[in-house]
């Protein structure tokens, strides 16, 4: 007797929970071939606005833990997609990136990428920050502080692309809201279950799926968001109406770019959304 | 439902207008009369409020509403470790919250801090509401009850909250409760007497609308769920059966009585909520800032928010808004 498929029922991760998107839209997910994959949820300004709420609160638990603490957390997120790696690699392939192999290349680039992120987490602040001398009997220190909840357009990469933006704002101590990428939203949200069973408190990640032109705007003019990454926006006129909106409360904004994912990605991203705290600390007493 | 209950209500009234003014005569007559009161109807009245709560209210009406729960608030401070310059602060807020928004109702402060609030607030129209009679536990005697609501009516408090003895009445001393209320009511002279109930240590509803009438007929002026201090504190459908008791003693008497809920009610949407049980409850009569008040502390800021989002379309921060 042949036995019925369970489908997974793809949702948003928001504050650690899995929603249905608060409109109650969705929106089929096909294959490049046109093959239909699954429903995903189609994310309304709502749900947005809740994300931002969710990673807000979130914000001073995660940036106040040890960076000790946020590497190992991230090495967990690494080991919990290595366990997976059949599974993303299978979704991957479905999703029409490339054949089998060159999927299980993309997860393994992303388990590598989640690692060496995760190495940054406690040597960030040495080597962005520094002992500044100056002309008195002080000692000058600048040290990098994350910069709160950042809003982060995912580029087109489903997985490795993901991983690439996300991972560089939250190990430094940022929370964030991720839209994932719209025509292959799918690997985000099975990233977010990894995210889920991974000690990443809930909150510090949250992923919606839907329209980029209905979202990011609403993202970057929300007051309470501090950053905007727009890696992922290709249509240019969408890009500029975010960066003016975003204008509005000085967000610290990364433009959009073409990047190779596969190369070494340096430390620019991370201290995008960084800010420096300087301190004068009187010597001798 | 909703109709069988006005029709017991009603039934209820007509039988108990005419001994009304002597139910408190003794407390065998008072504990007869609350006891006859109809029992609330616990699913009923839950679900009624969960329904009213999903009423959707947009755009120009939320505009509207955003205003009057505005105006409505009670803006309170009670911590052990208020000062005088928080109070001063708090009370810049009350008379200006932010923009063109309307001041608010009323400062809530503690009764040593009431000469503060008085001097900040002079001449804007914000009322100083003050707590006490023990307040929170109301656990002394009358004599330090009342000597206390003296010295905050002496401060300048135009409104004064007390606190009923729970422990009397729920051990069934219903005679005690009313005499206390009608102890510290004199002692109000021109204020206002707001009579809290505190709900959440009430254990039932039927046991809320019995306090609600207690309070009523002991001669409040307003009757307030909770202090604040006690978890649950203002639900839905504790202020459901509070509405339904004021409109059925305005019914009885002809004697209009203000509702309170306090404690617990954060953000714009709990608020609205509230303002719609009002309207589908008692009515529009109740709908002011002199029948309903909203006590809160960090509701006033979502609301001011939620105003900007309107006014600038784009969701607000709260960086750009005061601290509580």
């Amino acid at each position: 007797m042949s036995r019925l498929s369970v489908r997974k029922t793809y949702k948003l991760y928001i504050g650690g929970a899995f929603p249905r998107s608060e409109s109650g839209r969705s929106y089929p997910v096909t294959s490049p071939k046109g093959e239909f994959l699954a429903n995903a949820s189609r994310a309304s300004r709502k749900d947005a606005r809740d994300a931002v709420v969710a990673a807000r609160k979130a914000f001073p638990g995660w940036s106040g833990a040890t960076p000790y603490n946020r590497g190992q957390i991230l090495y967990r997120v690494a080991e919990m997609l290595e366990g997976r790696r059949a599974q993303f690699a299978e979704e991957l392939a479905q999703s029409g990136q490339g054949g089998k192999k060159a999927a299980l290349e993309a997860v393994d680039a992303t388990v590598d990428r989640l690692v060496w992120y995760a190495g940054w987490s406690d040597k960030i602040a040495s080597v962005h920050g520094a002992a500044n001398p100056v002309a008195g009997p002080y000692f000058n220190l600048s040290s990098p502080e994350p910069t709160g909840v950042v809003a982060i357009v995912a580029p087109a990469d489903p997985l490795l692309g993901l991983v690439s933006v996300v991972a560089p704002v939250i190990v430094t101590g940022n929370t964030c809201v991720v839209v994932a990428s719209e025509p292959s939203p799918l690997a985000a949200i099975t990233l977010a279950e990894v995210l889920a069973t991974s000690d990443l408190p809930g909150g510090v990640v949250n992923v919606l799926t839907g329209r980029q032109a209905e979202l990011a705007p609403w993202l970057a003019a929300h007051m309470d968001v501090n950053g905007l990454d727009l890696t992922g926006v290709a249509d240019a006129d969408l890009a500029l109406q975010c960066e003016q909106a975003a204008a509005e409360n000085l967000k610290r904004v990364l433009r959009p770019v073409q990047e190779d994912w596969t190369a070494d990605p340096g430390i620019g991203r991370m201290t995008r959304f960084l800010e420096t705290k300087t301190v004068w600390h009187p010597v001798g007493i | 439902m909703e109709d069988t209950a006005l029709v017991g209500d009603a039934v209820m009234v007509s039988t108990m207008t005419t001994s009304l003014a002597d139910v408190a005569a003794s407390g065998a007559t008072l504990r007869a009369f609350l006891h006859g009161l109809p029992g609330v109807d616990r699913v009923g009245a839950d679900q009624r409020a969960a329904t009213l709560g999903t009423r959707s209210i947009k755009t120009t009406a939320k505009a509207k509403a955003i205003d009057l729960a505005i105006s409505m608030v009670d803006l309170t401070t009670l911590e052990g470790a208020d000062t005088a310059g928080k109070v001063r602060a708090m009370c810049t807020k009350a008379v200006r919250p932010g923009g063109d928004a309307p001041k608010v109702a009323a400062v809530c402060v503690y009764p040593d801090l009431v000469a503060v609030a008085a001097e900040a607030v002079r001449g804007s129209g914000v009322k100083v509401a003050s707590v006490a009679t023990a307040f929170p536990s109301g656990r002394s005697s009358l004599e330090v009850k009342v000597s206390d609501t003296a010295l905050a009516v002496a401060a300048g408090a135009d409104e004064i909250d007390m606190v009923i003895d729970r422990g009397a009445f729920l051990s069934g001393d219903y005679l005690k409760v009313f005499e206390e209320i009608v102890a510290v009511k004199a002692a109000c002279g021109d204020a206002h007497l707001k009579v809290i109930l505190e709900t959440g240590e009430l254990a039932t509803y039927d046991n809320v609308r019995r306090a609600s009438w207690l309070a009523m007929l002991a001669g409040a002026d307003f009757i307030k769920t909770s202090t604040g201090k006690v978890s649950p504190a203002a639900t839905l459908p504790v202020t459901l059966i509070m509405l339904e008791a004021v409109r059925d003693f305005r019914d009885a008497t002809g004697r209009q009585v203000g509702v309170k809920p306090a404690g617990g009610i954060r953000t714009t949407k709990d608020a609205i909520k509230h303002l719609v049980l009002v309207n589908e409850t008692a009515g529009d009569d109740w709908l002011t800032p002199e029948w309903f008040r909203l006590g809160a502390s960090s509701l006033l800021n979502d609301l001011l928010m939620q105003r900007q989002k309107l006014a600038t379309g784009r969701y607000a921060g709260p960086d750009y808004f005061t601290l509580d």
